[in-house]
């Protein structure tokens, strides 16, 4: 077992920005991350790209290109770095130091800490449309992935359906990159400018992210893409993979021939590490999903546990960097590190930076409002992919008397696959509410246990050093 | 399924699926290679025996379960190609190592 004064979970931008503020601050730091290279999911393969492929950075844009600064700094932090880890265990005694247990090159290590910074981000919201398991269908999100890590895309025809900034950014990636999308399937509901509008005021603090959002919009509705508004009733239709997409516009019903549909509703924290952690989690109306409850230090409610990032609810690269900073001047404060750089001016001045990329949220909230009907679903609809759990099913599991996603799993089986409940988790806390008649936040959700990744009896065996 | 932009440089990497030989770039995970080889399925599930694909690309979905090197169970998205690997389908629940490569093709 070894010890440090910080471990960081993720090396994207929080995890990046919490290390370089962390060892700046004197603190030893170990960061553990999921991917083979640091950057995270928004500047996937950042380094990759600036050396071998420069020629992608023209289509993949600024925003992308940032990243190669942040990264450089990491690298040369003098963080220990542990790329292609999977951490399945977290633990934190009431007194004492967490520990972190994960699989790495075929074995099991632990790290104990004294403070723990989760930055393991978001992932796209599940989107349980009938057919979405069929082979041919994937989120926008992994679509732009392999786009970043591999110069690769998705077969023509391609569809874009959803709605929200990733979506118009992929769709701007894309024009760039002369890849051809067939059609976009905009699931915004009408009227979202007058949505956004209470909120310009405040959003204009953050004026450069709505240039941004408003040059994506134009890019794409003046490239001849064909867009079909205020879609609905979206169905992935095929027998053995996705053949066709049919679905409800402003013009009437279609069905449109496809070999590619990517799907995106937003994203939302990842919510296994501080499940797993047993922090206090609040109902986010405005996104709806969960959220751990955080300090203005981004500590949760399990003490010297931080979150930064996307995790601990969407706020977008830039906002992640300072809450890293945040999150990291504060571990230094607390543990008398040695370099303390003033550490509480340095905190208010990295707030207001975080405060000014937070405030267009609340206008992207309102103009692109989180999907209603997933809680309504009733019908066949697979909502749990690992173990064919339809909507029907956990109406049922609701009118058997099931009144939360841990008994509708004991149920079903919903939740108990390979995901864990990564895909299914949010899907059924909505539907037991509106079968309930109650809030999200008394049904809850599943409750996460170890391992929360695959772990093999060899990585196991092979425990600490043993190897 | 998936196709490569032009100018892609990377090192050729080659490996097997289902006994195959793929070719891929240094870099690529196999789940992307093998969307990028095309193949559409890379698991069976064990209720239905459906054939999947990957969802989302970054670990959290576990469509890519696939069996690498005779161990069960690994996410496709998450493992970059290596010269040399034996990939195959995961079909249902997996066995334990060893076991899952009885399977004939």
């Amino acid at each position: 077992m070894i010890r440090t004064d910080l471990a960081i979970i993720g090396a994207g931008p929080a995890g990046m920005s919490a290390a370089v503020a962390a060892r700046e601050a004197g603190l030893d730091v170990i960061v553990v991350d999921e991917q083979p290279a640091a950057g995270g999911q928004i500047w996937r393969a950042i380094e990759r790209n600036a050396r071998l492929r420069p020629g992608n950075l023209a289509f993949l844009g600024e925003d992308y290109v940032k990243g190669a600064e942040l990264a450089a700094r990491f690298a040369a932090s003098g963080a220990q770095h542990w790329p292609g880890s999977t951490v399945w265990h977290v633990e934190s005694p009431e007194d004492g130091d967490k520990t972190v247990t994960l699989a790495w090159d075929g074995a099991t290590r632990q790290v104990r800490c004294g403070a723990l910074l989760i930055a393991s981000g978001a992932m796209e919201r599940p989107v349980p449309v009938p057919g979405w398991t069929l082979p041919g269908v994937m989120t926008v999100g992994a679509a732009q992935t392999v786009l970043k890590s591999s110069g690769l895309f998705p077969e023509a025809p391609l569809l874009l359906a959803g709605s929200g900034p990733l979506l118009l950014l992929f769709a701007a990636q894309c024009l760039a990159a002369g890849i051809e999308i067939a059609a976009v399937l905009d699931t915004t509901p009408a009227g979202a400018r007058l949505r956004g509008l209470p909120h310009l005021p405040k959003a204009l603090l953050g004026w450069r992210t709505l240039l941004k959002g408003r040059r994506l919009m134009r890019t794409l509705s003046r490239s001849g893409v064909r867009i079909y508004r205020e879609v609905t009733k979206i169905e992935a239709l095929g027998a053995e993979h996705l053949e066709r997409v049919r679905f409800q516009s402003v013009g009437g019903p279609a069905e449109l021939e496809t070999a590619s549909l990517l799907l995106h509703e937003g994203v939302v924290p990842n919510p296994q590490l501080t499940r797993l952690l047993r922090c206090e989690h609040r109902w986010d109306r405005a996104q709806r999903c969960f959220r751990p409850e955080l300090s203005d230090r981004g500590e949760t409610s399990v003490e010297n546990v931080f979150v930064a990032g996307d995790g601990g609810g969407i706020g977008g690269a830039m906002a992640a960097v300072h809450a890293g900073r945040i999150a990291a001047l504060e571990v230094a404060e607390r543990f008398g590190a040695v370099n303390r750089p003033n550490g509480d001016v340095e905190i208010v001045k990295a707030r207001d930076a975080l405060r000014a990329e937070l405030a267009v949220r609340p206008l992207l909230d309102a103009m692109f409002p989180p999907p209603r009907w997933i809680g309504e679903l009733d019908g066949g609809e697979v909502i749990c992919r690992c173990e064919e759990v339809t909507a029907a099913d956990v109406r049922k599991a609701a009118a058997l008397g099931a009144p939360g996603p841990n008994q509708a799993k004991a149920f079903l089986r919903a939740g108990m696959g390979p995901c864990q409940g990564r895909m299914c988790g949010l899907t059924v806390t909505e539907i037991l509410a509106d079968a309930h008649g109650k809030h999200p936040e008394e049904i809850g959700y599943y409750r996460i246990r170890p391992p929360i990744k695959p772990v093999t009896l060899g990585e196991l065996a092979a425990l600490d050093g043993a190897d | 399924m998936l196709r490569r932009l032009p100018d892609q440089s990377g090192r050729k990497v080659r490996f097997r699926f289902e006994g195959e030989p793929v070719d891929a770039l240094e870099g690529d995970s196999v789940a992307a290679a093998l969307l990028a080889a095309g193949n559409r399925i890379l698991r069976m599930t064990p209720k239905s025996g459906s054939g999947r694909a990957p969802y989302c690309m970054m670990g959290v979905c576990f469509e890519c379960l696939v069996e690498i090197d005779g161990i069960p169970n690994r996410q496709a998205c998450l493992t970059e190609v290596r010269g040399g690997m034996a990939v195959r389908r995961q079909r249902g629940a997996p066995g334990l190592p060893g076991e899952a490569g009885d399977d004939p093709d």
